[in-house]
């Protein structure tokens, strides 16, 4: 695939031609049916596999006609209906995603009682109705299998009553005996909760509450009260960014609020003819992160480099300021001259961010942004965010503290530190020091087998909550079904062990919200409808009291003290350079035991099921690894004396002389999805100036001979080397006026020999006519960040099954909707050195692909039983139950989005291991009942979400009036965090799809947008579809 | 019923609505004027709101649990009605000499009180009753679907059958006519000269044994054969699955005849989701016990009722025996046929209103759907969802608007 002089490639194996890319390319089905020949197999009986299928054929029909009798099936209704619900409607109730510091206002969608999606909830100011793909996979959590049916004594199970009166006497006694109690948990965002902790700690006194977050950002803190007197994470506004230089901080994935980031951050990139300009993003990382991916100007560092980057910057915005340079060495680089120059010259509305957990590199990066004035406009110190309330040194004291026996006893409030903390290895065999040892966990993991007691929290989808996560912004969490299973709110679980009067954590919250948020307003005068508005909406918002006014912050930094710890600390040295990162599917970890987001491929990389190490093509032929297509080496890693085994990835991008590693698995009791999957990266973090460092130096990794079978999506459902999938530009050109796309396909015919007839005219077919709807749906590829959540969202809403790493190594993911990954080599003048190897540094273009409901679809003429057909409103339909699986269909398709079913993925124990959804009858429970569950031998793809079109038409014929736009959307569109996904009917002049795409007035039918960015993927085949693409603008240079 | 009945049927019932319609409103325009509405919108209301709360206690004309309402506008004044609805025991209580007589009268069953009534809604309601009493009866007659008058379209049966009929005997006579020339040729040839190879062909006996042994009769005889095996074998292929006629017992011996069809009460009142919903919802206990109340409801010592209450007593649900079963690959939606597509319950589920135990009426298979879609006209009057769509279809043709002219056809309407 080329465009203009750029050549886009998927993988390595594009790029260069290995043997086991070319081998599949062509094909949708690289594996043969098994076939026995009657030569291979002597003494077989002679019958071939088409004789006995003949057999079978005629005694299955005959064996059916026979036993026809149809089963009795019962039909149970509620003894008493609740008034709310009606079987058959579903209803949404708003509620909060929690999960440590990871934060979701959210919509709960539940039929029939039962939780089945997640939405994101509009009206909240934080996340603005973005999910992402861990919200969107979490209603599979609260259906798992693994989690603990009642409260646990030394694995054995327990009354609550019986629990509560041995937990009561124990802490009674280590309290008498004056004994030390810890209650450890990930940060809280729940001012309620933190209220109960403060009961429980009133009534053991000695009882220290410690904070720690698997992804820390101490530093930050650390640096703010250096900087600024105030120890607080500030806001951020990357909406209101020009530019924007981000150090390793993977603001659009996993740091610190990513969904609010990306909603700010999309704002600045959406292009159109009303808005020309757009944001400017440069990243200095060492892996190939998602935010990386989405850079205009990528630099590669080793993390090694990261101090001297960021020194490097401020030194030369000093010298445009005025102001003193710091002695540590500058780097020359231009893109980071480039990048000083452009923050300059926005001063007051640029950003600088750093993911770095090192205090002293904040201190940089916060006199950085002083010096650009960007405190008050871009960055907001009077409005801190509590997403990471960590404190690394007082978790560091805590397991001194245990290994000192100076503890005695321990609540891990839903936490695991033994896995997830860097020294949860030292924890785990120090534990046995201390008395008592208590768990609220959901599940016997590696912390909570340890403990004496579990007392497991409900689900969240259980649970009351509230949530502050930005000072002012409140959220409240209500439960969308009874408990499942005999488990108690860990809150109520702290405020009976207290013996505190209200032990109902409903009570105690309504209570909470009485005094802390009721008796400080004015507008509401009754407290039933203050607060069951606040239940409705999900979100609340207060000026927050106790926050100081803005503006008031003066930098301070002791730049001395400053320069002589990035000096010491930041010296490279010899071997190869560790960068810990996280995934967006798998996360912390605490998602392990969850299928969807281990079959979800990595954004970046495109592997399932596995973490590994990433190192730069140049590293890898160093060390003589070669890549196939799904086979690689296994490599030891030693870091700080331990050694890890992981499959190496060559991740284009990757900075040469360093590796990365993924946090999140290598779980051993997370449950039999997610245990014993890759490696775990905690032990290797480090400390550094107090806090926790993700950047580890001083590492070796060799080749083993040891081969490895890694599932790789990228390759799979390729072009056939057909032409323009991707089409971008940079924004200077879009610009001028009258600019058009480089590539507008025009074909030679009869009558038009001079290459000038659009694709779109030429037509075998008469067209549709479509009177009622026409729905078509626009990707933005400036927008969309390749998140996934829209991926994740689409396997909820459409059941669509989890097929496990084997099926995937055979091409058989059924993923209705992909989102392809492409790199391309930048022509700029830094990368021209890697012109020779244009994996070094290349850019990268993310499009998510579906079923493009073609109007002249080549699917549709090639089924010999039209099992897919066209309907009246421009959906290319899928009619299972007609398909017969010749897959005549995929093969025609020139988009490869099909998918086959090549087992019967529900009730087969051979997928009950990872297909959990459907396999017992707990996770059945999450699916969509107005979706049915596919079996063996049929097609299958995007429906557009014609169940949720039909229930939208429905209701509007209800109703007596036309459907309004934004009414129906499907899963993909409302998920996305930044609405890069537009969908609606085109017929309908006032629809947020029409009016982005333009249409012309006079041809109508036509289709032909005026919006100059819109153009379909592979145009010149013809086969005119209903989805568009909006052309990708980078805000670069020209080369 | 077949396929084709039910549609005549349909049909049949389709063309009547509107001259019901008319009638009606003529019946109505003829009354005095008071207070009450004569209004058809107002009746309409009167008359759903009547049927869903009061039918159940109440005829117009007759004396049911409660009394006959006919007449009841002209023995009470409008406030003293609204009050009385409102809050029957008050109105008791407050000693008026006729409604303590009723009281009497009715064995002390007191009205249970509709206080979310607004006034409006009564009128309506009173509306419609003096509607329904002054309606002259030949309006009665007009919706007898026998009257060959009123059913205008499609080919009656009787009609088929009269050519069919006709065909045979023209048959019949070509037939006696071809061996009447047959035995007048013979004779003719009897009376001439011949020689021996006409003699011979002409007195030839007829063979049955050579006829039974010709491959050309063995071969026909064969086709047909095995023409007839095999239509009986698809046939009953095509009818795996299809339980037409289905009437499983039931853990409650619930008669639809008695509740639908004697007391008229209305489907919505225990089906509630029918307007709404996908489902049009079992009813559970809880509603069956807004008449039939532990305490002095109605029938309470009935042996079946009291099962209502053991399930409710023991926390059991009641399983009820699914008799209408729809394949998961086939979405359903009642709202959709109910609300919007305004389709009786009878159309699909037959004359439930006489079952004392529900029978599958309806084959329920995919061309049985097929073939309403095809015939059925769109409810489109009122709905602005269809205005563009019916102003399009006028453009191109005079026939009303099917399901099938909007893509009722198209699989992923009902497979998804």
């Amino acid at each position: 695939m080329k465009d203009n002089n750029k050549r886009y490639w998927k993988g390595l194996e594009e790029l260069n031609n290995d043997p086991s890319y070319l081998k599949n390319k062509g094909k949708e089905f690289p594996a043969d049916l098994p076939r026995i020949s009657k030569s291979e197999e002597e003494g077989h009986s002679g019958w071939e596999r088409r004789d006995f299928l003949k057999m079978m054929g005629f005694s299955v029909a005959a064996a059916s006609l026979a036993a026809c009798e149809a089963p009795v099936r019962k039909a149970i209704p509620y003894l008493n209906k609740p008034v709310d619900v009606d079987p058959g409607i579903a209803n949404y109730y708003a509620s909060t995603y929690l999960n440590g510091g990871d934060y979701c206002s959210v919509l709960v969608k539940t039929r029939e009682g039962r939780p089945i999606k997640i939405e994101g909830n509009e009206l909240s100011k934080v996340t603005y109705g973005g999910t992402n793909a861990q919200v969107q996979a979490s209603v599979l959590s609260l259906y798992d299998e693994e989690r603990l049916r009642g409260p646990q004594a030394g694995g054995t199970d327990k009354s609550w009553a019986e629990l509560d009166q041995e937990v009561i006497a124990k802490l009674n006694e280590v309290a008498g005996a004056g004994g030390q109690i810890r209650i450890v948990s990930n940060t809280i965002l729940s001012p309620t909760t933190l209220d109960a902790i403060e009961v429980f700690k009133a009534t053991f006194p000695n009882t220290e509450h410690v904070v720690y977050d698997q992804q820390s950002a101490y530093g930050i803190a650390k640096a703010n009260e250096t900087s600024f007197g105030s120890a607080v994470i500030p806001s951020y506004d990357f909406g209101k960014a020009q530019v924007i230089v981000g150090f390793d901080a993977d603001f659009l994935g996993t740091w610190i609020s990513p969904l609010e980031f990306s909603h700010q951050y999309s704002q600045n990139r959406k292009v159109g003819p009303k808005q020309k300009s757009m944001s400017r993003h440069y990243h200095v990382e060492s892996n190939m992160s998602l935010t990386g991916a989405n850079a205009d100007y990528r630099i590669k560092v080793k993390p090694s480099q990261q101090g001297s980057a960021v020194a490097t910057l401020y030194n030369l915005i000093a010298g445009k300021a005025g102001a003193a340079a710091t002695s540590l060495s500058n780097w020359d680089n231009a893109h980071l001259k480039k990048a000083a120059d452009d923050l300059w010259n926005n001063r007051g509305s640029s950003l600088v961010v750093s993911g770095s957990n090192d205090p002293a590199v904040q201190i940089l990066v916060n006199a950085i942004n002083d010096l650009l004035g960007n405190y008050g406009t871009t960055i907001d110190l009077s409005k801190p965010v509590n997403f990471r309330k960590g404190n690394d040194e007082a978790m560091n004291q805590f397991i001194d503290d245990v290994k000192g026996g100076g503890i005695g006893a321990v609540v891990f409030y839903n936490c695991n530190p033994v896995y997830d903390h860097a020294r949860g290895g030292e924890l785990s065999q120090n534990l046995s020091k201390v008395g008592v040892k208590i768990s609220t966990n959901d599940r016997a993991d590696e912390t909570a087998s340890l403990a004496d007691y579990i007392a497991p929290d409900n689900h969240y989808l259980e649970s009351w909550n509230d949530a502050e996560p930005k000072a002012g912004n409140y959220s409240l969490a209500q439960p969308t079904i009874a408990p499942l299973f005999d488990t108690r709110q860990a809150q109520s679980t702290l405020l009976t062990w207290a013996g505190n009067n209200t032990t109902d954590y409903y009570t105690y919250l309504q209570n909470s919200w009485k005094t802390r948020f009721f008796d400080n307003q004015n507008s509401e005068l009754d407290f039933q409808i203050f607060w069951d508005k606040a239940v409705h909406d999900g979100v609340m918002e207060m000026s927050a009291s106790d926050a100081a006014s803005g503006g008031g912050y003066t930098f301070s930094a002791d730049f001395g003290a400053v320069e002589q710890s990035i000096s010491s600390n930041y010296k490279g040295g010899s071997g190869l350079e560790l960068a810990i990162y996280q995934k967006v599917g798998v996360g912390t970890g605490s998602f392990a035991n969850n299928p969807l987001v281990h079959e979800l491929p990595d954004p970046v990389t495109k592997v399932t099921w596995d973490n590994y190490v990433t190192l730069s093509q140049t590293d890898a032929t160093e060390m003589g690894i070669e890549m196939g297509e799904d086979s690689t080496s296994m490599v030891d890693i030693s870091v700080n004396g331990t050694t890890m085994k992981a499959p190496a990835v060559i991740q284009p991008g990757q900075a040469e002389g360093t590796i990365g590693l993924s946090i999140g698995f290598g779980r051993t009791k997370a449950g039999k999805v997610g245990n014993n999957l890759g490696v775990n990266a905690y032990p290797a973090i480090t400390t550094l100036n107090g806090t926790q460092s993700f950047n580890v130096t001083g590492v070796t990794a060799t080749k083993t001979e040891e081969s490895y079978r890694i599932a790789r999506t990228q390759t799979h459902q390729t072009y056939m080397d057909r032409g323009f999938v991707v089409q971008e530009d940079v924004l200077s050109e879009y610009q001028k006026p009258n600019w058009e796309r480089h590539h507008k396909p025009k074909i030679s015919t009869w009558s038009k020999e001079d290459h000038s007839e659009k694709p779109l005219n030429l037509s075998l077919w008469k067209g549709h006519k479509y009177d009622n709807h026409h729905w078509g749906m626009a990707v933005d590829m400036n927008s969309c960040t390749g998140c996934s959540a829209c991926l994740v969202a689409c396997n909820v809403e459409n059941n669509i099954p989890v097929v496990g790493k084997d099926e995937v190594l055979m091409r058989r993911e059924m993923h209705w909707l992909r989102i392809d990954r492409y790199y391309s080599s930048s022509d700029d003048a830094e990368s021209m050195r890697d012109k020779e190897n244009p994996e070094a540094n290349p850019e990268v273009t993310f499009q998510p692909m579906m079923c493009q409901h073609c109007n002249n679809a080549p699917c549709e003429t090639v089924c010999p039983v039209a099992a897919t057909t066209h309907s009246t409103e421009g959906l290319n339909q899928m009619a299972y139950n007609r398909c017969i699986g010749t897959r005549y269909c995929a093969n025609n398709c020139p988009y490869k989005v099909r998918r086959f079913n090549w087992f019967k993925y529900h009730d087969n124990k051979q997928f009950a291991d990872f297909n959990t959804a459907m396999n017992t009858d707990l996770g059945k429970m999450v699916l969509n009942p107005d979706v049915v569950v596919r079996s063996r031998g049929v097609m299958e793809k995007c429906s557009l979400c014609v169940q949720r079109i039909q229930a939208g038409k429905l209701e509007a014929k209800k109703n007596g009036q036309r459907p309004k736009d934004g009414e129906i959307t499907t899963a993909c569109a409302q998920s996305c965090p930044t609405n890069a996904i537009t969908f609606g009917d085109m017929l309908d002049a006032n629809s947020e799809i029409s009016r982005l795409l333009d249409f012309k007035a006079e041809d109508e039918g036509k289709r032909e947008p005026q919006n100059e960015r819109a153009y379909f993927v592979l145009e010149e085949v013809g086969v005119s579809p209903n989805i568009y693409y909006m052309t990708k603008i980078r805000n670069k240079d020209k080369a | 019923m077949s396929i084709k009945q039910l549609a005549a049927k349909l049909t049949k019932n389709l063309t009547v609505l509107p001259l019901v319609f008319f009638l009606s409103l003529a019946s109505v325009s003829a009354q005095g004027t008071d207070s009450l509405s004569t209004d058809q919108a107002v009746i309409d209301a009167g008359a759903s709101l009547f049927r869903q709360n009061c039918a159940s206690c109440h005829k117009v004309k007759e004396r049911y649990i409660g009394p006959a309402l006919e007449g009841v506008y002209d023995r009470r004044t409008l406030p003293q009605i609204i009050a009385f609805v409102k809050n029957s025991s008050k109105e008791i209580q407050s000693g008026d000499p006729y409604l303590v007589a009723l009281y009497e009268e009715y064995n002390k069953l007191e009205m249970t009180a509709f206080d979310f009534f607004d006034d409006e809604q009564i009128v309506s309601i009173i509306s419609y009753v003096k509607a329904e009493a002054e309606k002259e009866p030949e309006a009665v007659v007009v919706g007898d679907p026998n009257d060959p008058n009123t059913s205008g379209a499609g080919i009656s049966t009787g009609y088929l059958n009269a050519i069919l009929v006709g065909l045979v005997i023209v048959l019949i006579l070509i037939l006696i006519v071809l061996m009447l020339i047959v035995t007048v040729l013979q004779r003719y040839l009897n009376q001439k000269e011949l020689d021996e190879d006409d003699k011979e062909i002409l007195a030839s006996p007829f063979n049955f044994e050579a006829l039974l042994k010709n491959k050309a009769t063995i071969g026909v005889l064969a086709f047909i054969f095995m023409a007839i095996v095999l239509k009986t074998v698809i046939d009953g292929a095509y009818n795996i699955g299809v339980q037409e006629g289905y009437a499983p017992t039931q853990p409650i011996a619930f008669s639809h005849k008695i509740h639908a069809g004697d007391f008229q009460i209305d489907c919505n009142y225990c089906h509630t989701g029918v307007r709404k919903s996908k489902n049009a919802n079992i009813p559970s206990p809880n509603i069956c016990m807004n008449c039939h109340n532990p305490n002095d409801g109605i029938l309470k010592d009935s042996p079946e009722i009291k099962k209502i209450f053991a399930a409710v007593d023991n926390n059991a649900p009641i399983e009820w025996v699914r008799v209408h079963n729809l394949p998961d690959l086939a979405y359903f939606n009642h709202a959709q046929h109910v609300e919007v597509g305004n389709i009786e319950c009878q159309t699909c589920h037959g004359p439930i209103e006489e079952m004392d135990v529900v029978r599958q009426h309806s084959n329920l298979t995919m061309g049985w759907c097929i073939d309403c879609h095809r015939k059925t006209d769109i409810n489109t009057q009122g709905n602005a969802y269809y205005d563009k769509l019916v102003e399009l279809h006028k453009e191109q043709s005079k026939e009303p608007m099917k399901v099938e002219d909007i893509g009722g056809l198209e699989c992923s309407k009902c497979h998804y």
